[in-house]
């Protein structure tokens, strides 16, 4: 989007904002009698009006198990948590809703590819990851190598801080016949830089290899289109984009799922099961073991309605002005060093203050009302390598305003001193 | 300044963190023990010069949280010059304070953590200077760690 909107979007329509943070009841809120500033956004987003209502609906009228039911609840249900997949392809404009696997979240998803995939690899292949994956698409790699005796290996970040992302170079010697997978993540939750996915998927598949995007960060703050990307597996959470926790999506390119085994067993996913064998039903289904979370897939239909109706571009805009109103409010700040890339970033802001370690400035800040994270942000290789104990992270999402800005940068001056 | 903020940051405890006591490695130490709290990355060394069962001198480095390093520069005033047995009934005191707030009535430096129980979350940085202790007393070559499990 060009600056003029940016701009537009940012200031010249506060009060559309203010009435779209009303529709969140948590935040209005006093903690330790201060207004509650929820900067912990990548952690997870709150929930709108709207997604709750549908949550209580859905258990106050239609609540019932899905698929085979042969009463008037059960199909309400089926239907429901059938258009949900159908109201989630249409969010990340997917081709067919049957390429959408619900999940728990991000984590599961990872887990179900990295597991699926690992009954194909053998040693000589190649899993490459990055420096500044999440463990969640970091373990479940080990996993897989481990199982399969496949090595895993990873793209450099650049600078001291991070602050030249990726190596984006190193990817000409990395990226070779034998690499079977790349998975990396869109916008990193540590660093908050954003990773050219559709580059990286575009290079992946010109030596062969599948690429899986953790779309954790990134899903819910712009416009997100797993076609244009052209990703063969994209993994995310509900959670973080407004919906209700335990609901996420594994989402495949086309013809992908119907050659990958089963990931967990159980009820949901067979079609015909005698003692000694069973055998499956198709994809998605085949992947979703046991009741689905079925409420919170309703839930998340119900976030992307609601993202919908404000417009993704609307959000990304929204994000990219508070960011950068964060970044040179903290910059600000003496003492007060940012990690990460200098420019185009998610919506989040990682730092480390000279006067206190990130656990005590969490910890201050959280009795002044400001949620903050503190910590290795579940990247503990990357820590190492930049030499950190840790970072704080800000994090923001459309509905915080400026004025919480204003109340964060106050109460971390007033930690610096307090440490000093 | 919140109620609860103050009783965790007591002035020992900031005064403990931008003045440690002890700190540096210990030249004459005859044992050493590594502490480790991966959740948080705090770390923390222990160097000890025993003399038969007594601490004859202490010292500590490391890097982590207030927390963390107050709580390990005060342990090595507290049992410098005292036995084993001593230390560990120190430190049943310290772990008491900190995980439920009560302190003991005669005065003691050590109440200075009593605010550490409403933070769960930070029992752990506060009793790592001590697990690291401990384990250089029992002559423990693993290094002491706030988690169990590994892989």
């Amino acid at each position: 989007m060009n600056p003029a909107l940016h701009a537009a979007i940012a200031a010249g329509s506060a009060s559309r904002w203010e009435n779209v943070r009303a529709d969140f009841p948590i935040l209005h809120q006093q903690v330790h009698d201060k207004p509650l500033v929820y900067l912990d956004n990548a952690a997870t987003a709150q929930k709108p009006r709207a997604v709750i209502d549908a949550l209580v609906r859905f258990y106050e009228r239609d609540n019932s198990n899905v698929h085979r039911g042969l009463h008037a609840l059960s199909m309400r249900a089926t239907d429901a948590y059938e258009g949900a997949r159908a109201r989630v392809a249409q969010f990340i404009n997917a081709a067919d809703p049957a390429e959408i696997i619900f999940t728990r979240g991000t984590t599961e998803s990872v887990n179900l590819v990295a597991r699926s995939l690992a009954a194909g690899l053998k040693p000589g292949d190649v899993i490459l990851c990055t420096e500044m994956e999440h463990h969640s698409n970091l373990v479940p790699w080990q996993q897989a190598a481990r199982l399969s005796g496949a090595e895993l290996k990873f793209v450099p970040v650049l600078g001291a801080d991070a602050e030249g992302g990726l190596d984006l170079a190193a990817l000409d010697s990395l990226l070779t016949p034998q690499v079977k997978v790349f998975a990396f993540t869109h916008i990193s939750n540590t660093l908050g830089c954003i990773n050219p996915v559709a580059e990286l998927c575009r290079r992946a598949r010109a030596v062969g290899a599948l690429s899986v995007v953790d779309a954790a960060q990134s899903i819910g703050h712009g416009p997100f289109d797993v076609r244009a990307l052209g990703a063969d597996y994209v993994a995310f959470s509900g959670h973080k984009m407004c919906g209700p926790t335990a609901i996420g999506a594994l989402i495949a390119r086309p013809g992908l799922l119907d050659a990958m085994p089963p990931f967990l067993g159980g009820g949901e996913m067979i079609e015909s099961v005698s003692f000694l064998q069973s055998s499956w039903r198709e994809a998605p289904w085949r992947f979703e073991a046991g009741t689905p979370p079925i409420a919170q897939a309703i839930g998340l239909a119900a976030a992307c309605r609601y993202l919908d109706s404000i417009g993704l571009d609307h959000i990304a805009a929204r994000d990219a002005a508070l960011t950068a109103a964060l970044k040179s409010s903290l910059a600000s700040i003496p003492g007060l060093r940012i990690v990460g890339p200098p420019h185009e970033r998610g919506s989040l802001v990682s730092f480390v203050m000279d006067q206190a370690h990130p656990h005590d400035l969490v910890t201050f800040a959280g009795e002044k009302g400001l949620c903050l994270r503190g910590g290795h942000h579940c990247t503990q290789p990357l820590m190492r390598k930049l030499g950190l104990p840790g970072t704080v992270r800000a994090s923001l999402y459309f509905y915080n305003s400026f004025d919480e800005i204003d109340a964060a940068t106050r109460i971390l001056a007033d930690a610096g001193r307090y440490f000093a | 300044m919140s109620a609860d903020l103050s009783e965790l940051y007591q002035q020992v405890i900031l005064d403990h963190n931008k003045r440690p006591r002890n700190r540096g490695k210990l030249p004459t130490a005859n044992r050493v023990a590594h502490g480790d709290n991966p959740t948080c990355g705090d770390q923390c060394n222990v160097y000890l010069r025993l003399e038969g069962d007594r601490i004859a001198e202490i010292s500590f480095d490391g890097s982590g949280c207030a927390i963390s390093q107050a709580s390990a520069s005060l342990m090595t005033t507290q049992v410098k010059g005292r036995t084993a047995a001593e230390v560990e009934a120190l430190y049943q005191q310290f772990h008491h304070i900190v995980t439920t707030g009560e302190t003991p009535d005669e005065i003691s430096d050590l109440a200075a953590f009593a605010g550490v129980h409403t933070f769960p979350a930070r029992i752990k940085c506060a009793t790592l200077g001590w697990h690291a202790a401990r384990n250089a007393l029992i002559g423990d070559a693993d290094p002491a760690t706030t988690e169990k499990h590994t892989d």
